[in-house]
């Protein structure tokens, strides 16, 4: 008998292709949307966790310097007392093709050395320790890293030799030590020393170490970029939640309109003797049999977004937090089972109501749609006071537990509340209109469209979400794009930047330039090794460029002069809100550096603290800082013939003579990389929303008959029946969008104020797109227009005899 | 002691996967590296100090000793510097490697332990007056020229701490400290003191013992490769109860067939007579397994010239320096027409 039944089940599916192709087409889009997110990130968080294991092998316990840097001298004298120990230089390495985190070791000394026996490098079968040790040295990287750099890279003393290994993870560069304090310039000092044997060090052992240095925890040891991605990652899995949800609707409005149309059907089986329990057996088999079709195809498709996605990534989370994900994607039991999981959970979700009514309704019995509609209305009320109570939550969780989570757990009470009160608000708004309209043809396009709210609320709800992320994501974007343009205008401000070959070279053209008439900003820092990361201190030049462009975002009066006098530093935001600094705060630093606090500035895309003091400052304290890099002010047209002037005179690379258009445009580039992701999903989630209003009006369309047969009886011609059909849609979707746009502008401040301020460590200021709205408001009302037009269009073709049935059928 | 140690940091390519091809390098060409030349005179103290031009470079020493209820006992205590380019530099930028062993051996227990460190730091190296060698925490430390030295060197389960005074001349080996290596004509700068009463305590797992007895000291510099046809070798230092003192050693070829030694005989009176290439002779005549491989532990050793026939057999037969560039070495006790004691080191059983 099951077999009977189920092919008489499939048949309706046979007969309506259209309505199968949704359903599948839905959850298919709503499963590869979040699969994808969910591989994006598995992969990202694979990529940490090999990072992190990789760092914690590489450390386990080490010693650390707190108020004063840590010197080789620090560790010759603990090895000649007999310590164990090995010696780390970590930092970030600036180069012309791209900045790398740097680990320096000593392979003697160390126990870990990554890749012992690496493929072979393009440079030939050269042994991994003899091209590390040999000058000037070798690096070994990630496969992955290492193709930007080709078979080596000619760092001025040499040519460096790549060798290639997975054991490194990306973005990471070991070098021997010797190489390492040549490439970040810091002969003296070390990060840590890395102790090498497991025993417990009682007293005896630890008052040999130096009052600056002491036993450091993991934690303390380095910064986890777990912690730092999360944000991005809740990020990509609420949109992956959210188109998921948009998804959903979509399913639920075919599974709705499949089980009304098929009621007939299940009466005559349950004449025929078949159990409602066996019927409802099979009906859900059918369901899950379509959920694992859409669910694979959704798997697929979702691999392949994946695969898109992935690249921009790995450069969103490399620039805003240098964390580096490998672009492979590798297939993973996680995602590939939370996709199925997720599938069959939102078919069930969204059967669920369905079922529910044919439980309850008589099964002889079918009352019309209108009835059920209203039933449906009554409970607006309660949804509405639901979606308060979640913004009360939201609310209340952003104020008392603030930071991340809270931040979070408000946006999600905003969003879903703000669904929930949506046909509440609609209801009220329609009722208005139906009171306010004149005559009875208005009265009635008022009053049915309020009858269409029931079937169309979960759509309009997915809507709404998707116009309010739009909304909300966009102005967070444009104002972060408008925010660091501007600023780039002010920070970069010399016309030209040019980086020696060496310190030698650094000071002859420093001497050349300067006779030539040229102002001349050298860029010189110096890395400190904090207990809280590393530090870079810059040095600058007492200069106009900086008094009149340096973004600066609070300061002390004449905080310049006083700079120049030595009095004290300026500190970057993210290390003012990393360390609670306020102006006049004293930063702990070794003895010599100034430490008062006289202004912060904006650093945007820097996941390191910077702070800046006097170039005069800088050399007491840093003799030995790099002298290579310089910014020159000089006539723009004039750039183009010291260019070549430089490059004749001093054998300057055309690379290491960057314009400061090409810097800015570069950037701008890498910006815009780092954004393709947001737009990307939302344009993803926009298609869906619009594909659920779709669905919902093709399965309202059938349903409507009977109400639309005795207004056309009355005289109103098939024609107006059909544009007011686009008309009303139109009205609903422009009603949605109209609070979508609060909704959205409140989603942004707290993507702006909340989740950014603690994700980056900055603030951003919120700018306002008119346009942009207005934009997608109309995209929303085409989107609306579009899945008007086939019901329309059916309505307008409609065969009177249709409408006369709606008379003679007992619907 | 000469060949052992220059052969020592070839085998280094070959015993250890991880750091041996960073030293492979080192046993095949000379470019760039001084030479020995032949005439040049050695001075002190200054030769006592590092030679960075050179690419190998050690500063050995061997000691049997004895406690008060008769116990023997065999000390090592080795510096060797290797250069990965001539010449020194200050700071991590310099060349030179340098790596420590240190070995402690009675009947029954065996153990060794190994340094490694980077020159220009200060981590290790040599200095030539006042005289000190030095690396992590081991040194040896001499207070005019090598007269006499302050040993101490620690590994798991073991130390010491040792005075060593030395009793007689310095020994210029080959011709006046040039020392020839092979009939094509490589050679190495090559000194030694042979006669030292040594005094101090070792102390094992069970407690620290007083010991006293004779050391070994043997100091070379070279930048020359061997030749690439030999396995390994075996080297003898022995020091007869009549007082004379017999160095020899057999590098053993690959084939098995044209092995080349040569060596030395130092009399009780302090005479030195290089001897001709092929007139020592070594000879198994005992196995045993030793980390899994079978290593000659009892030799037959003649030197028909000075009527020497004695048998050499190992005081621990399990002396094996488990350090990243494995090795036997350890003290031996002679018998037959001459007794005695003496120091032997094996390389290339594989």
């Amino acid at each position: 008998m099951s077999r009977t039944v189920l092919s008489a089940l499939f048949s309706y599916w046979r007969r309506h292709l259209f309505q199968l192709g949704a359903l599948i087409i839905g959850l298919a889009l709503a499963t590869a949307l979040w699969a994808a997110v969910q591989a994006v990130n598995a992969q990202a968080r694979a990529s940490y966790a090999k990072a992190e294991s990789y760092l914690a092998q590489a450390e386990q316990r080490s010693l650390s310097a707190t108020t004063a840097p840590m010197r080789v001298a620090d560790y010759v004298r603990l090895k000649r007392l007999g310590w164990k120990l090995s010696p780390v230089l970590q930092g970030r390495w600036r180069n012309s093709i791209q900045n790398l985190d740097i680990i320096g070791i000593d392979p003697l000394t160390s126990l870990q050395v990554p890749g012992q026996t690496p493929p072979s490098s393009a440079g030939g079968e050269t042994p991994l320790l003899l091209a590390l040790l040999q000058p000037p040295g070798g690096m070994i990287m990630h496969p992955e890293t290492a193709g930007m750099f080709g078979s080596g890279y000619d760092a001025g003393f040499g040519h460096l030799q790549i060798i290639r290994s997975e054991a490194v993870p990306v973005g990471l560069a070991v070098v021997d030590i010797s190489l390492a304090s040549r490439l970040l310039g810091s002969a003296e000092q070390l990060t840590r020393l890395v102790l090498l044997e497991d025993v417990p060090l009682d007293r005896e052992k630890l008052v040999q170490l130096p009052a600056h240095i002491q036993l450091a925890s993991m934690a303390e040891a380095q910064v986890d970029p777990g912690s730092l991605t999360e944000s991005f990652h809740l990020n990509l899995t609420a949109f992956g939640f959210l188109s998921f949800a948009v998804g959903l609707f979509i399913v639920q409005g075919m599974i709705t309109l499949a089980m009304e149309q098929r009621r007939n059907m299940f009466r005559t089986l349950r004449c025929l003797g078949v159990p409602f329990v066996s019927l409802l057996g099979l009906l859900a088999v059918e369901m899950g049999v379509i959920a694992f079709i859409s669910a694979s195809i959704g798997l697929i498709i979702g691999h392949f977004i994946a695969i898109a996605l992935l690249p921009g990534v790995s450069i969103t989370l490399a620039s805003l937090y240098g964390a580096q994900v490998e672009h492979g994607l590798s297939l993973r039991a996680n995602w590939i089972l939370s996709g199925l999981a997720m599938s069959f959970l939102g078919t069930a979700l969204a059967s669920a109501q369905s079922f529910y009514s044919l439980w309850k309704l008589p099964i002889l019995l079918a009352p019309s749609t209108q009835a059920r509609g209203q039933q449906l209305a009554g409970r607006y009320g309660a949804w509405a006071l639901a979606g308060l109570a979640l913004l009360a939550a939201g609310s209340i969780a952003l104020m008392t537990y603030g930071g991340l989570l809270g931040g979070f757990v408000f946006l999600g009470g905003l969003m879903l509340g703000a669904a929930l009160m949506l046909p509440f608000c609609l209801w009220q708004v329609l009722h208005l209109g139906q009171s306010l309209a004149r005559g009875a043809l208005a009265q009635w396009l008022w009053a049915d469209a309020r009858a269409q709210l029931p079937g169309l609320s979960l759509a309009l709800m997915a809507l709404m979400l998707a116009l309010a992320t739009n909304i909300g994501v966009g102005t967070m974007v444009s104002s972060f794009r408008l925010t660091f343009s501007d600023w780039m205008d002010q920070r970069l401000s010399a016309e030209l930047y040019v980086t020696a070959q060496d310190d030698d070279q650094g000071a002859a053209l420093q001497i050349w330039l300067e006779g030539q008439g040229h102002r001349v900003l050298p860029i010189r820092s110096h890395e400190l090794q904090r207990q809280s990361g590393p530090l870079r201190i810059y040095g600058v030049r007492d200069d106009a460029t900086y008094r009149e462009n340096w973004p600066m975002l609070e300061a002390r009066d004449a905080v310049w002069d006083k700079i120049a006098m030595g009095a004290g530093l300026l500190v970057s935001e993210q290390l003012a809100r990393r360390e609670n600094l306020r102006l006049g705060d004293h930063l702990p630093l070794p003895d010599g550096w100034p430490g008062e606090i006289l202004g912060i500035y904006s650093d945007y895309g820097n996941p390191q603290g910077q702070a800046i003091t006097s170039l005069a400052k800088l050399l007491d304290n840093a003799p030995g800082a790099p002298n290579r890099r310089f910014g020159i002010r000089l006539p723009v047209e004039e750039v183009p013939d010291l260019i070549n002037v430089l490059m004749q005179e001093f054998d300057l690379k055309r690379e290491n003579l960057v314009q400061q258009s090409l810097v800015k445009s570069r950037s701008m580039a890498v910006f815009n990389q780092t954004f393709l992701v947001t737009d990307a999903l939302k344009l993803l989630t926009l298609g869906v929303a619009s594909f659920a209003i779709f669905t919902s009006l093709v399965s309202l369309w059938s349903q409507r008959l009977p109400q639309l047969g005795p207004v056309w009886a009355m005289g109103v011609s098939r024609r107006v029946l059909a544009l007011l059909d686009i008309l009303r849609s139109l009205l609903m979707a422009a009603l949605t969008a109209l609070l979508a746009l609060p909704l959205g502008l409140i989603l942004s401040w707290a993507l702006l104020d909340v989740i950014n301020t603690e994700a980056f460590g900055w603030r951003l200021p919120m700018y306002m797109f008119p346009f942009d709205w207005l934009r997608l408001v109309l995209l929303s009302l085409l989107a609306a227009f579009v899945a008007a037009l086939i019901p329309a269009w059916h309505l307008f073709r409609l065969h009177p005899h249709e409408l006369l049935k709606v008379f003679s059928s007992e619907r | 002691m000469s060949v052992r140690s220059l052969l020592l940091c070839c085998i280094l390519g070959c015993a250890a996967p991880a750091f041996g091809q960073g030293f492979a390098g080192l046993g095949t060409t000379a470019d760039g590296f001084a030479t020995p030349q032949l005439g040049q005179v050695l001075s002190f103290p200054q030769d006592h100090g590092p030679h960075p031009d050179f690419r190998i470079e050690w500063w050995y020493l061997t000691a049997n000793l004895e406690a008060a209820d008769g116990t023997e006992y065999g000390v090592q205590w080795t510096l060797f510097r290797s250069a990965l380019a001539p010449g020194e530099a200050e700071g991590w930028s310099s060349p030179q490697i340098w790596m420590g062993h240190a070995g402690l051996t009675s009947e029954t227990q065996h153990f060794s332990a190994e340094r490694l460190a980077r020159g220009g730091i200060g981590q290790a190296g040599v200095t030539a007056a006042p005289f000190e060698a030095w690396i992590d925490d081991w040194s040896m430390r001499g207070d005019r020229g090598l007269q006499q030295l302050a040993l101490s060197a620690q590994g798991d389960g073991f130390s010491y701490q040792l005075v060593a005074k030395a009793e007689g001349d310095l020994v210029l080996q080959g011709q006046n400290g040039y020392s020839v290596k092979s009939p094509d004509g490589q050679a190495s700068y090559y000194y030694s003191q042979p006669e030292y009463r040594i005094k101090g305590t070792v102390t094992l797992p069970s407690g620290p013992v007083a010991v006293s007895g004779d050391g070994w000291l043997d100091r070379e510099w070279s930048s020359q490769p061997l030749s690439e046809d030999q396995s390994g070798w075996d080297w003898f230092s022995l020091r007869f109860d009549t007082g004379d003192k017999l160095m020899g050693f057999v590098l053993r070829s690959k084939d098995g067939v044209e092995d080349f030694s040569s060596g030395t005989w130092i009399s009780a009176t302090g005479e030195v007579t290089p001897l001709r290439s092929g007139a020592f002779l070594a000879q198994p005549i005992a196995q045993a397994e030793v980390a899994g491989r079978e290593v000659p532990i009892k030799w037959e050793v003649r030197l028909p010239g000075r009527d020497v026939f004695v048998v050499v057999e190992a005081l621990n037969p399990q002396s094996w320096m488990d350090v990243a560039f494995a090795y036997w070495e350890g003290p031996v006790t002679v018998s037959g027409s001459h007794t005695g004691k003496g120091y032997l080191e094996m390389t290339g059983y594989e």
